[in-house]
């Protein structure tokens, strides 16, 4: 008990816990909400995820803000770097900011509960098995939501199509004007760099049951990442045909697509 | 002579802790008859109690006898219970054999126990389950079939003979004094299995309170199925550890090895056919039941894991 304490004192200064304590997340007597977020093991995600986001990404997040300080939301931004980083930063970036912190869910690849021990950890930081049905709850619950449209053809790109946006899902777009949640797109620099990748070995992603295998150097290199978050967009809840549907989230691509050349054209170095 | 006030209710698996408690609630203002398939117990004089089985012709004679106006079928044999058959013939044959007799008999009001087990524990599962999710557990393992079966039969009586009155109710799990389910026992060890690695969310739910939903939901004529959960929610490692527990690793990948280590172990509280509901949250959705029956569960997750941690070993 002495030693976790003298850790937990180390690892979390109290002002990073008064941060934490601050965001009311709607949790059960024993911490931990319906999909296994825990607001004790997040003050120490948190602590870690400060050290990277600061010190070895370096990121420059602009227009956090933006994010409504309440209320469902859904943030969308592009998938890149094999890894799911741009979420954990994009996460770390609203959780952080000074006015209204808020603690947004990742929705992860359906792969990542049948890892041992990382699944649960994931959970643990707020990352949600990417379901529509998690999706429409926890926007029912009034969280803000971070979905990757993309999905896995994003994330497990190779370097030579870097920040092409592949093709988006439309059930984000469904569930926002469901629930009447704005959309605030976000523009990621910099995480195509942390893996590059030239080639996906699918045999090998096959056997081992993971969505992808990419031929890359085995560590995360320290690329430095621009966080472009747009004007948050709200659409209607009528009605309305499929093609329509696909046209509006043409839309939040082509916003997105615009926050991203925003973020290269303001990016002086890949390091 | 039968005085016709007070309703006459069947309560079925009386040796059980849960249907003791039921009775306990209800014995002042109804009239009850208690059966159990496996022993004969003892409940005051005032309750005729009987060890039957369902299946048997002479069951009949108690709804002859007794003209019931309500059935508490709360007599499911768990899936730790007896073989895969017996547990069958039990609880789905039996339970049609209940059923066809409560429409006979012109029964107005049924309550069936059934289990959050018959969502099945898959990697791909969403949490707050609603009560209109597809019901997986019989893909899972062929030992969960007849908790499934058992609902599918629910069902159909539901809708093809309303008068009946069907409420189907699908707890979370169930803890407390005199429980003796597998997640029960788990938690009253002084070291439990676990999956190595996986530590799902889990409910819980203390049989004073599964009692009282279960009261509630008789005295209220609602057909359908509902969910019974509390709103809070407590991974299975954390848990044990609450209990007091020591946790004993079991290596879980890939997914072959536990199975192979479990299916030899053969242990009664952590069989291989539940292992998934280890590995996988099943994290139900409870509020419709909260709200239609106006239900709030009063013991909270501490009270009950602080029980099990000061009774780890047994008087």
């Amino acid at each position: 008990m002495g030693l976790a304490s003298i850790l937990k004192s180390r690892l979390i200064p109290a002002e990073l816990e008064n941060h934490i304590n601050r965001i009311r997340k709607p949790i059960g007597s024993l911490g931990y909400d319906p999909w296994g977020y825990n607001n004790e093991v997040m003050k120490y995600g948190f602590s870690l995820t400060r050290q990277i986001y600061e010190k070895y990404f370096r990121v420059e997040a602009t227009g956090v803000d933006k994010i409504p300080s309440e209320g469902p939301v859904l943030i969308v931004p592009n998938h890149s770097g094999q890894l799911p980083v741009d979420g954990l930063l994009i996460a770390y970036a609203l959780a952080s900011r000074e006015k209204n912190p808020r603690i947004p869910r990742a929705m992860i690849e359906r792969f990542f509960p049948t890892v041992p021990y990382l699944g649960n950890l994931l959970n643990e930081f707020g990352a949600v098995l990417g379901d529509p049905t998690n999706c429409a709850k926890m926007l029912a619950n009034g969280e803000a939501v971070i979905v990757f449209p993309e999905g896995i053809r994003g994330s497990g790109k190779l370097y030579q199509d870097r920040y092409q946006l592949k093709r988006f899902g439309n059930g984000f777009m469904h569930l926002a004007m469901k629930y009447k949640a704005p959309i605030v797109p976000v523009g990621v620099v910099g995480c195509e760099e942390t893996i590059p990748a030239i080639a996906n070995i699918k045999p090998l992603a096959r056997w081992l049951g993971i969505p992808y295998a990419p031929v890359a150097m085995p560590f995360v290199l320290p690329a430095k990442v621009h966080l472009n978050f747009g004007d948050p967009m709200v659409f209607d809840d009528l009605e309305i045909p499929e093609e329509q549907v696909t046209e509006r989230v043409e839309q939040v691509k082509a916003a997105i697509s615009e926050l991203i050349d925003t973020g290269l054209s303001e990016r002086k170095r890949l390091f | 002579m039968v005085e016709k006030s007070r309703p006459q209710i069947l309560v079925t698996g009386a040796a059980g802790a849960l249907a003791q408690q039921v009775i306990s609630r209800l014995r002042d203002t109804c009239n009850l008859v208690a059966v159990d398939f496996r022993e004969q117990v003892y409940l005051g004089d005032d309750i005729p109690s009987y060890c039957i089985d369902f299946n048997k012709r002479s069951f009949e004679d108690l709804f002859r006898r007794y003209r019931f106006d309500g059935v508490i079928h709360l007599g499911r044999i768990m899936s730790s219970q007896l073989t895969r058959m017996r547990r069958y013939n039990a609880n789905v044959l039996g339970t049609q054999k209940l059923l066809d007799l409560s429409h006979k008999y012109n029964i107005k009001r049924v309550v069936v126990l059934s289990t959050f087990h018959v969502y099945g524990a898959v990697a791909y599962n969403p949490a707050l389950i609603d009560e209109e999710a597809p019901l997986k557990s019989a893909g899972l393992s062929a030992d969960l079939i007849d908790s499934v079966e058992l609902e599918n039969l629910a069902n159909i009586y539901l809708w093809r003979y309303p008068d009946l009155n069907i409420t189907i109710l699908r707890p979370c799990n169930i803890v407390g004094p005199g429980v003796r389910n597998s997640i029960s026992t788990l938690l009253g060890m002084e070291r439990a299995p676990v999956l190595a690695g996986f530590s799902p969310m889990m409910q819980f739910i203390h049989i004073d309170d599964m009692a009282d939903a279960i009261v509630l939901a008789y005295n209220k004529p609602q057909r359908g199925i509902f969910n019974v959960a509390p709103q809070d929610w407590v991974a299975y490692q954390h848990a044990l550890k609450l209990c007091g527990c020591g946790r004993i690793p079991v290596p879980s990948i890939p997914p072959i090895l536990p199975r192979m280590i479990l299916r030899t172990l053969n242990l009664r509280s952590f069989p291989s056919y539940l292992m998934h509901f280890f590995k996988y949250p099943v994290v139900i959705d409870g509020r419709a039941f909260a709200r239609e029956f106006g239900f709030t569960p009063r013991r909270p997750l501490k009270e009950i894991f602080r029980f099990y941690r000061e009774n780890k070993k047994p008087v």
